[in-house]
């Protein structure tokens, strides 16, 4: 094992709404340079985890550490500063928004007084454009509302977002969903560009071929707990395939 | 259309909108306007071409103006706020007792606005901590602090002459130059900087986010309600600035001081192009919104109709202009 510590690493994260138990004792780490995928059916408690990271909810027991040090996540701008950052499914963006003013959503540029840098902010909206986004149609600029763009164009925005702010843990939740093939296979793309730079990332992903093609490693959470944890150098596609099929079935048994 | 391909496609510059159609709405905003004094002048020459009848719009613009500003913030949220009025009247009970208690203007002012403060703080709370819609939080409150003028006044006004003599009248209601009323500078710089505020300043793109789509903002760190709330006390402290001018242009506080000012300062921000639906607005709108509101009725006679025209035309404009600008800003989805 490395001296350096795992960038994430969550130990026995619990979190109820009222008197619902949607994580029980969940430990999950993250190391440096990883692609970890979180795999489960809906319900299973997937998303609830990853907005534990990001700060949207607050775990009800549990502890966090970040880069070896404790942190307790207060808000989504808490977690934005400590280098998380996150591309929901739902995309966070706002559709009758600029582009520049998306990408900046929270995270602004300013001068002084918290008066916005507008060069600033439409340079570098441009230059993540054309180089990130694969934005290249003449017909869409940086003062384009969002609405103009299609599906995966918005996946771009959301994703090039994640990644401009220099982020190391970036989340990605069902980047995929509703995708044509050539938009997917450019998220699959801009996932594995992650691990290139040394960064890490959570992929959630309901096509278990997507998963299988950009993880390093399948963390299987059934009904708020983790079932299994693999390695893609210890299992094949179709071996994993045939876990989630066997966890599925002794589910609905139960 | 991969990573690898664009990152070599050379930077171009990105084809520029035509100037008409980045600021659609402005333009024919102004045009309106232009429109509208055009019909005036025709119609009555001799009064559209003095001074004076833009001397009496100075004083009496600002009786709203800066309320109808606020209401871009609020209006561009996705809420509404319905009790500025009664803001106003309760903020000038305020300024009106304690300065006659006091004699201290400034206390007085510094009250006054306190209380705006406090009751924009009032429904900001009321919306997002206890969850409730805007539209009913202020009717409530409305009928709260508009009642509760009503009990401590039981009706009856406040004489308030000595403030002629105050020398902060003069900062207020005074004239520049023997021309220009002291409230029309006011309210020039108030729309300026809250016109700043919105499209040049973090505070107005998080408004922006926000009204478009308060999910998204949540998820991207910005404080939703932290920002609804300041929007609801800068609407509090408007009408509180408001009713100072109206105080000491007339120099009397009413118990019916600021109502009557609800659906104009409200017709101005729809007439300005201010999306009901949140997310989208202009600051110059209302501006021009404002002017277009204050010349409607004494245009009206102006050009031979009787009064009883006003609300009328009042109707057509704001009908007319709200289903022309939705059509403009119908979603392409």
């Amino acid at each position: 094992m490395n001296a350096k510590p795992p960038l994430l690493q969550m130990k026995g994260i619990q979190k109820s709404f009222g008197h619902v138990r949607v994580l029980k004792d969940i430990d999950l780490e993250v190391n440096w340079g990883e692609i970890v995928a979180l795999i489960g059916d809906n319900g299973a408690g997937k998303s609830t985890l990853i907005k534990i990271i990001t700060g949207v909810y607050k775990p009800t027991d549990g502890e966090i550490y970040f880069k070896g040090q404790r942190i307790t996540p207060r808000d989504v701008r808490a977690s934005r500063a400590l280098g998380i950052e996150a591309v929901y499914q739902e995309r966070a963006l706002a559709e009758q928004q600029e582009l520049w003013r998306n990408v900046f959503a929270g995270h602004e540029r300013t001068t002084f007084l918290g008066f916005l840098d507008l060069a600033a902010q439409r340079r570098e909206t441009e230059r993540l454009m054309r180089t990130r986004m694969g934005l290249t149609s003449q017909a869409i600029t940086v003062d384009s509302e969002v609405v103009n763009l299609s599906g995966g164009e918005k996946q771009g925005v959301a994703i090039a977002r994640a990644l401009y702010f220099d982020a190391d843990l970036i989340i990605l939740d069902e980047p995929t969903m509703g995708l044509s093939i050539t938009e997917t296979d450019r998220v699959l793309k801009f996932t594995r560009s992650i691990r290139e730079q040394g960064k890490s990332a959570i992929f959630i992903d309901h096509n278990i071929f997507h998963v299988y093609d950009v993880a390093d490693r399948f963390v299987i959470i059934d009904r708020g707990s983790i079932a299994k944890r693999l390695l893609k150098s210890e299992v094949t596609r179709e071996k994993l395939i045939e876990t989630m099929v066997e966890l599925h079935e002794s589910g609905a048994a139960s | 259309m991969t990573v690898e391909t664009t990152k070599r496609l050379p930077l171009r510059p990105a084809p520029q909108r035509s100037f008409f159609h980045v600021y659609r709405i402005q333009v024919s905003i102004t045009a309106l306007l232009l429109l509208l004094y055009v019909v005036f002048i025709i119609g009555d020459p001799k009064t559209y071409l003095s001074f004076n009848i833009y001397r009496s719009f100075m004083i009496s613009i600002p009786f709203f103006g800066l309320m109808a500003m606020a209401a871009t913030f609020i209006v561009t949220l996705g809420e509404i706020d319905l009790s500025f009025p009664s803001a106003a009247g309760m903020s000038g009970w305020v300024f009106a007792s304690s300065y006659i208690y006091s004699g201290s203007f400034l206390l007085a002012l510094v009250l006054c606005l306190a209380t705006g403060a406090l009751i924009g703080l009032i429904n900001g709370l009321l919306v997002t901590k206890i969850g409730i819609p805007s539209i009913v939080a202020t009717i409530g409150t409305m009928f709260l602090w508009g009642g509760l003028v009503n009990v401590v006044t039981e009706g009856h006004g406040i004489p308030m002459t000595q403030l002629l003599d105050d020398p902060l009248h003069a900062l207020f209601v005074g004239q520049l130059f023997d021309r220009i009323p002291a409230q029309f500078i006011w309210f020039v710089a108030g729309s300026i900087l809250m016109g700043v505020l919105y499209k040049r300043h973090r505070f107005g793109s998080h408004i922006l986010f926000i009204g478009d789509n308060a999910e998204s903002a949540r998820m991207m760190g910005i404080h939703v309600d932290r920002v609804k709330i300041l929007c609801f006390v800068i609407m509090g402290v408007s009408a509180a600035l408001s009713v100072v001018f109206i105080l000491n242009q007339l120099t009397f506080f009413w118990a019916t001081t600021g109502s009557g000012y609800l659906l104009t300062t409200l017709a101005a921000v729809f007439i300005g192009g201010t999306s009901v639906f949140g997310g989208k607005g202009t600051m110059i709108g209302s501006f021009v919104g404002v002017l277009i509101i204050a010349s409607l009725e004494p245009g009206i006679i102006a050009i031979g109709l009787t009064g009883f025209y006003t609300q009328f035309i009042y109707g057509l404009l704001i009908t007319i202009s709200v289903a022309v600008y939705a059509l403009m800003l119908r979603r392409r989805d």
